[in-house]
């Protein structure tokens, strides 16, 4: 035991998912790999969270024979972030079918993945 | 380089942002106020053994419904931009038809991969899933119909009419909360039953079952639009 917490772990490979993808989001030109950056990143924050709602030696809330209600509230994880990753989980899910579906359209219309296509609506 | 130097700092200002996270970070010892009430009063409140869909579908499931309905809105928004055009007819022809095995395969797996999806949202209250991973399920089976049959057409109609109902339904679940027990979308409109049975935790499973129907018709049309649009 090196006295560090295994959640730690968890969180920090969520703070390196989330700096790669913000990284792949800002320098790539191919938009399949800036919507890759997202996913990384939508990863990232997710086990971020999950991390966080971790209680040392807690498991699974899910109340029956193995977790008897007397003893739930010392034994379980807390619920509230896991229920709050599976509404971001889906949130991810449709964001990322509207960016692809923009990369067909742009592809349809400049025959190209390379956002430099789209420099006229650049600022 | 100004532009380097700039995602640089984009970068270190997030890192920054979680460092103190990370470094100060102790796990939890024991569960927040909340956290603790939802443990302690969900099994007895819901009749649900799962915590987190007592959670997701009724102590926080007005966000559910937002959140279904942001889903609603990105399949609607796929569906606009990637219409469907009359021309392109050759196309099909062209494709070459999937291999045997996974024709075969599809052929065995799917009514499985569906039956299995209706098992994880029917049983969402009791297990870990729920109405979206049944939805994800189904969505799957559905993908692996367009790999082994490529031609295969689509029951729009079907869909979009399970789509509706079972959305239209899940809001009026809710108003009969309002109307027969504490609040919109309270499950205690029937009885809570046997703890831990099938049917139990007052409209859960009905509400789940309902998201799962939503859910796995919904990403179905997605990736036929995805399908149709290449």
């Amino acid at each position: 035991m090196t006295g560090l917490p295994l959640s730690l772990f968890a969180l920090a490979t969520g703070l390196a998912l989330i700096l790669i993808g913000l990284f792949g989001m800002l320098t790539r030109k191919n938009i399949i790999r800036m919507i890759i950056g997202f996913s990384l990143m939508d990863t990232g924050v997710h086990l971020v969270m999950v991390a966080i709602g971790y209680v040392t030696g807690g498991t699974a809330p899910i109340i029956d024979d193995a977790v008897p209600a007397a003893e739930a509230v010392a034994r379980v994880v807390d619920p509230v972030p896991s229920a709050l990753v599976l509404t971001a989980i889906v949130i991810g899910l449709g964001v990322t079918a509207v960016m692809l579906a923009f990369a067909i359209r742009l592809y349809q219309a400049k025959k190209t993945l390379s956002i430099d296509a789209c420099s006229e609506s650049k600022w | 380089m100004i532009k380097r130097m700039l995602i640089m700092l984009t970068l270190l200002l997030t890192a920054a942002i979680f460092a103190r996270l990370v470094l100060n970070y102790g796990e939890h010892q024991e569960l927040g106020k909340l956290g603790a009430h939802y443990a302690s009063q969900g099994p007895a409140e819901l009749g649900a053994p799962n915590l987190v869909t007592a959670v997701v579908v009724t102590y926080r499931g007005l966000d559910t419904l937002g959140e279904v309905t942001v889903l609603f809105i990105s399949a609607a928004g796929v569906g606009v931009m990637l219409r469907r055009r009359k021309q392109v007819p050759d196309d099909n022809e062209a494709r070459k038809p999937s291999s045997e095995i996974v024709v075969t395969a599809a052929q065995l797996l799917l009514p499985m991969i569906f039956l299995f999806g209706i098992y994880v949202f029917v049983n969402g209250h009791l297990s870990p899933g729920g109405g979206f991973q049944g939805g994800a399920i189904i969505a799957a089976g559905s993908l692996l119909l367009l790999l082994a049959l490529p031609q295969a057409e689509m029951r729009h109609r079907l869909i979009s009419i399970t789509e509706s109902l079972s959305g239209f339904s899940y809001v009026v679940v809710g108003l009969l909360g309002v109307i027969l027990a504490g609040g919109f979308l309270d499950n205690r409109i029937m009885s809570l039953g046997t703890y831990g049975s099938l049917f139990s935790a007052g409209a859960i499973p009905i509400i789940y079952t309902l998201i799962g129907l939503k859910v796995g018709s919904e990403l179905s049309a997605v990736l036929d639009r995805f399908r149709q649009s290449d």
